[in-house]
């Protein structure tokens, strides 16, 4: 049981338009609980300590988890936009990380569908954003669906969550793998959460690179490549900022988890945020 | 209070009379002995309604209803297993005109030879479903690329080598378009998305001048077993030592490609 990505003929069309927004950064994951949400709402917090504006969205349509994390509950949500109900600016709402939020509202999960309409409003949505943050995150959903390549294909770049589990890397592996092959990603950033020691996430980085090398050659004169992006340690301090629904970089930002979500941000900073003149 | 023991009930109380005269109509090989218990009798009911409500009348295949459950429970599967699966759909071309020349009866028969003869060409565990109208599905789990395009080539084939007899003087000839899709392996996705895309294929068949296969590829995308072992060689194997020495090593060669 190899079979291998069948020789393509007539080259296909992607599924959805690949149209990357500047400044957006998908964080995705292969596998569910895998410290996704917690990623995505601390470095929005840990960006915006140092000064910028940062926008998070909930790009699983209604199944994210970022109200829960937050301890969030607006009146008004993307769902709301999309129904002619409120006005996008009504339903971005501040973030206790001084940040900003965008939920879409558990009435979402109705346009999981992505009919063409609903891409085009979402994709109107996102342009209609941008312009107004330094940066936008999206957080988008467990496991690789439609809506998350979706999400996924709005970003310039995309933020691999990982832990050290052996399921966690498969389903890793297998993610950069479909947004490879049908996203033509050369560029993805790891971020391995939940290490027991120094270099282990460097480690699963470098060795999920061996084995694309061999297995995933990527376009003609694109080679694949990971950026490790750091490291998150094991930290209990993670766990007792999220059973008590606080930001980490809130509650105890010293701790190695929190000194590890900084460092992450100002990589982030220089890779990613465009330097403004 | 307790509530009535449920093997108590009486299959007199119930009315039992339509479902088994429907069951009759429908020629249903399951229906019960007269001399068959309560329970078996009851059973053998219910069998046969589950089976009549899964079933196209005319033709014997899978109706919409159960090509639906397949199609949802297949996808799970392929998401889980990352092994993929090809959603066929099929198309009698100018059917209209079977039926406006020759009559419904005669499109009837059509319609069942041509279940007769796609059911033929696939696998006991494959589902055969009538989509609707002159339209079918198939849908063939654990399906590698090279068996989907053979079958769905040996289908229209078949189907193109048909001589259906409608009447005693006369005998049709037909051919049909043919448009499938891989399910998005390693990707949760839905029914709807999955019969959208086998749907344009089958649009594109029919644009292209009908009496064709057109397959999408595309989602294609495995992991296969050598690669998952690669993929944690040395992290799974427990030995510090042995995992500080490699990882500084390739970690610096590798960083420098990185960078």
């Amino acid at each position: 049981m190899s079979d291998v990505i069948p020789p393509q003929n007539t080259p296909p069309a992607p599924p959805v338009p690949l149209k990357p927004l500047g400044k957006v950064m998908a964080i995705t994951s292969g596998k569910g609980g895998v410290g996704k949400t917690f990623v995505s709402a601390n470095l929005a917090a840990a960006l915006a300590k140092r000064g910028h504006r940062v926008l998070v969205l909930d790009a699983d349509l209604g199944l994210a988890n970022l109200d829960v994390v937050l301890n969030l509950y607006p009146k008004t949500t993307l769902h709301d936009v999309f129904t002619g109900k409120a006005k996008l600016e009504e339903a971005i709402i501040k973030a206790p990380g001084g940040f900003s939020v965008l939920l879409a509202g558990s009435g979402m999960v109705e346009y999981s569908r992505l009919t063409p309409e609903v891409r085009d409003d979402f994709i109107r949505i996102m342009e209609s954003l941008v312009p107004k943050y330094d940066v936008v995150l999206l957080d988008t959903g467990a496991g690789i669906s439609d809506v998350v390549l979706f999400a996924v294909s709005l970003a310039s770049e995309v933020l691999l969550v990982a832990t050290p589990e052996p399921t966690s890397l498969t389903d890793a592996y297998a993610t950069i793998k479909v947004l490879v092959g049908q996203q033509k990603r050369q560029n993805i950033r790891m971020i391995i959460n939940q290490t027991a020691r120094l270099g282990d996430g460097r480690a699963i980085t470098v060795q999920l690179q061996q084995v694309l090398d061999r297995f995933v050659p990527g376009e003609p004169g694109r080679p694949v490549r990971l950026v490790h992006m750091g490291d998150i340690p094991a930290d209990p301090a993670v766990r007792q900022a999220i059973m008590r629904r606080q930001l980490l970089m809130q509650t105890t930002p010293s701790c190695p988890a929190g000194l590890a979500m900084a460092q992450l941000a100002i990589k982030i900073e220089e890779t990613v945020i465009p330097k403004t003149a | 209070m307790t509530s009535p023991d449920p093997a108590l009930i009486d299959l007199h109380a119930l009315r039992l009379d339509d479902a088994r005269a429907l069951l009759g109509h429908a020629g249903s090989t399951t229906l019960p002995e007269p001399d068959a218990t309560p329970a078996a009798y009851l059973q053998s009911v219910i069998d046969g309604l589950c089976e009549l409500s899964l079933k196209d009348p005319l033709t014997g295949l899978a109706n919409r209803r159960h090509f639906r459950a397949v199609l949802a429970r297949e996808i799970d599967i392929v998401a889980r297993s990352g092994n993929s699966a090809l959603l066929l759909m099929l198309d009698i071309d100018h059917f209209k005109k079977i039926n406006d020349t020759h009559g419904h009866l005669a499109g009837d028969k059509v319609l069942q030879e041509v279940a007769r003869c796609v059911t033929s060409c696939v696998r006991p565990p494959d589902t055969v479903a009538r989509y609707g109208g002159e339209e079918f599905a198939v849908v063939l789990p654990d399906c590698q690329v090279s068996y989907g395009e053979a079958v769905a080539e040996r289908i229209r084939q078949s189907l193109a080598a048909l001589s259906i007899p409608v009447s005693p003087v006369l005998n049709l000839q037909i051919t049909m378009s043919i448009g499938g899709a891989f399910a998005p392996v390693w990707v949760r996705s839905t029914a709807d998305l999955w019969t959208e895309r086998a749907d344009t294929q089958l649009y594109r068949a029919k644009a292209e001048g009908r009496n064709r296969v057109c397959l999408d590829h595309q989602q294609v995308i495995s992991v296969s077993a050598e690669e998952k072992s690669l993929l944690f060689g040395p992290l799974t194997m427990g030995e510090p030592a042995w995992i500080e020495s490699v990882s500084n090593e390739a970690t610096d060669s590798a960083m420098q490609r990185l960078n």
